[in-house]
């Protein structure tokens, strides 16, 4: 069974089933936000239209509202300096929305780089590449922890010398140079040598969202567990799809079915391949633990 | 291992390539790379496009702001709108006068090519200099090749330069005469214990040692010259003897045949 689910393409069951719009609409959606957030960048550069001046690091909205990245703030900090007023008032801010809508809509909803390993894990899916060597997801944390004490020995923000998310994003905006060996690199690395290589186990900028979004009360949640028919596509299109197990399988162990994993970049894509719309966003409050399928499987039964 | 490769590329990064200049401001590259979070927001807010972000090749710590005074020198705006762009301390908000500005120090660095020092009156470095006659001067010299002339070396008053590089774009020279090197490459120290007598003298009021005791040595010259003017109270001649057999000036240079003097 799931090796003729498997050689169908992923998604397939709910193209058929929604059509394709319904089918991509959190994908459309998320392409949509990361290249608009982009775009507001690029319209100063490209056609002297500044709305947004800076970039993912810190920005000036209309000249009145700051944005800071919080890791980038972080590192500084650790390297013995503090932001000006309007840089921490920007890191507020953003910090207040990742903790309300969970850190890792940063890496699905406006990191660049998504894009990038976004294709090379369809890619491979598509060539069908299988293997290549694997690190654990916990790796990002230790390079994490790595990118901040190192901060603070070399007084550099230290991160930021390689960070293929800034080089890529400031580059499209302020000239890109080499910075798109780079940008390939990462493309390849996931491609060939680690299926979800990068931004599943070595951004440190990813974990740092991850810790951010702990408690987040955006979630995705498999109300409709019970109606899951094992196609796995779900588990193929994650990009963190450890995240999905405990949530859609874990009502026999009297487990609610929001996704409280920090590390569940909330991009939606599970919502999109599910033929049986067995996810959707909701709040993490709304997860009442083993009640909820008994709720939920009558309605399905009839 | 990944850390420790970082952290000697941090070092290495921090070896700011002389002729790249931070914008003003700027703190000491050591704690600039600290503070700047790489934004360019004051790439933004610079009128004059002077500034711009290294790029990965960039032999500049990647991201962060810096300029080539050959290409696009400081204009030294007033209200200074770099600094007041900073979201962090990495350009210092407590530089308000931008005269107060130390992106470098300009060093008249080739003295075989500066048109001053071949005896020509270019000047344009010295005109251009915003902080006109204190960070340049025109430093008046006799022309020796042609004994008539004087030669106006451009001078530069370390304590004025704010380093905005505008002698070294508008050098008249295929390669600048005039170059802003950081300050740390272009200024001796003296050591700490020195004490310049005649300045101390002159805080003082009176002479600091007991100038009846000191005891004059012979000075030395080199063999067989002749210093037209020279007088060495230490050297056993009597002043008259101004003037030694060789030197046929005295004590002030002749002034050149037809230009003066007696016909």
């Amino acid at each position: 069974m799931s090796q003729i689910a498997h050689k169908k393409r992923i998604g397939a069951e709910a193209v058929e089933e929604k059509g394709w719009l319904r089918a991509h609409k959190w994908l459309i959606l998320r392409r949509i936000s990361q290249f608009g957030i982009l775009g507001l960048f690029l319209l100063g550069p490209l056609a002297g239209i500044w709305l947004v001046k800076g970039n993912l690091n810190y920005s000036y909205t209309l000249d009145i509202l700051p944005l800071t990245d919080p890791f980038v703030a972080l590192q500084s900090l650790a390297a013995g300096h503090v932001p000006e007023t309007l840089g921490l008032i920007g890191v507020a801010i953003v910090l207040a929305f990742y903790l309300l809508v969970g850190g890792r809509v940063y890496c699905s909803w406006v990191c660049p780089i998504n894009v990038v390993t976004d294709l090379a894990g369809w890619l491979r899916d598509r060539l069908g590449i299988k293997g290549g060597s694997s690190l654990s997801r916990n790796t990002r944390y230790w390079i994490l922890g790595m990118t901040l004490v190192g901060s603070a020995l070399t007084g550099v923000v230290l991160w930021e010398l390689i960070n293929p998310i800034s080089m890529l994003h400031r580059g499209l905006i302020f000239g890109l140079g080499t910075a798109w060996t780079v940008v390939i690199a990462i493309f390849l690395f996931d491609l060939f040598v680690m299926t979800r290589g990068w931004c599943g186990r070595l951004c440190p900028v990813g974990a740092f969202y991850s810790l951010i979004g702990r408690w987040s009360p955006v979630r995705i949640s498999a109300p409709q567990r019970a109606a899951c028919n094992d196609c796995m596509d779900c588990f193929e299109v994650c990009p963190e799809p450890q995240v999905i197990r405990p949530a859609l399988k874990g009502e026999a162990k009297g487990v609610g079915p929001v996704i409280l994993a920090p590390n569940c970049t909330n991009c939606g894509r599970c919502i999109d391949v599910c033929s049986k719309d067995v996810f959707t966003y909701t709040l993490r409050f709304n997860n009442p633990a083993s009640t909820s399928p008994l709720v939920r499987v009558q309605p399905e039964s009839q | 291992m990944l850390g420790l490769g970082l952290g000697l590329y941090a070092k290495q990064s921090k070896a700011l390539p002389a002729l790249a200049l931070r914008p003003p401001g700027a703190l000491p590259e050591d704690d600039f790379l600290g503070a700047c979070i790489r934004c360019g927001l004051c790439v933004r807010d610079c009128p004059y496009n002077t500034l711009e972000l290294a790029k990965p090749e960039t032999p500049v710590a990647t991201g962060t702001p810096f300029f080539n005074a050959r290409n696009i020198p400081c204009e030294m705006c007033e209200d200074i709108p770099c600094v007041k762009a900073c979201p962090t301390m990495a350009l210092d908000h407590a530089l308000v006068d931008i005269n107060k500005a130390k992106m470098g120090v300009a060093v008249l660095i080739d003295h075989e090519t500066c048109l001053n020092f071949l005896g020509l009156r270019c000047d344009v470095c010295y005109r251009v200099c915003p902080v006109i006659d204190k960070a340049i001067t025109l430093d008046m010299v006799p022309n020796t090749r042609t004994g008539r002339h004087a030669m106006f070396l451009p001078t530069v008053h370390s304590e004025h330069c704010t380093g905005c590089g505008k002698c070294e774009k508008s050098c008249v020279l295929e390669e600048s005469a005039i170059r802003i090197l950081p300050p740390k490459l272009a200024k001796g120290e003296l050591g700490r214990h020195y004490r310049v007598g005649w300045d101390e003298q002159k805080k003082a009021g009176r002479s600091l040692i007991d100038e009846s005791k000191m005891q004059d040595l012979p000075d030395r010259m080199p063999e067989g010259a002749v210093l037209p003017g020279h007088y060495d109270p230490a050297s056993g001649h009597t002043e008259s003897l101004r003037g030694m057999p060789g030197s046929e000036a005295g004590a002030i240079p002749s002034l050149p045949p037809g230009l003066g003097g007696k016909p």
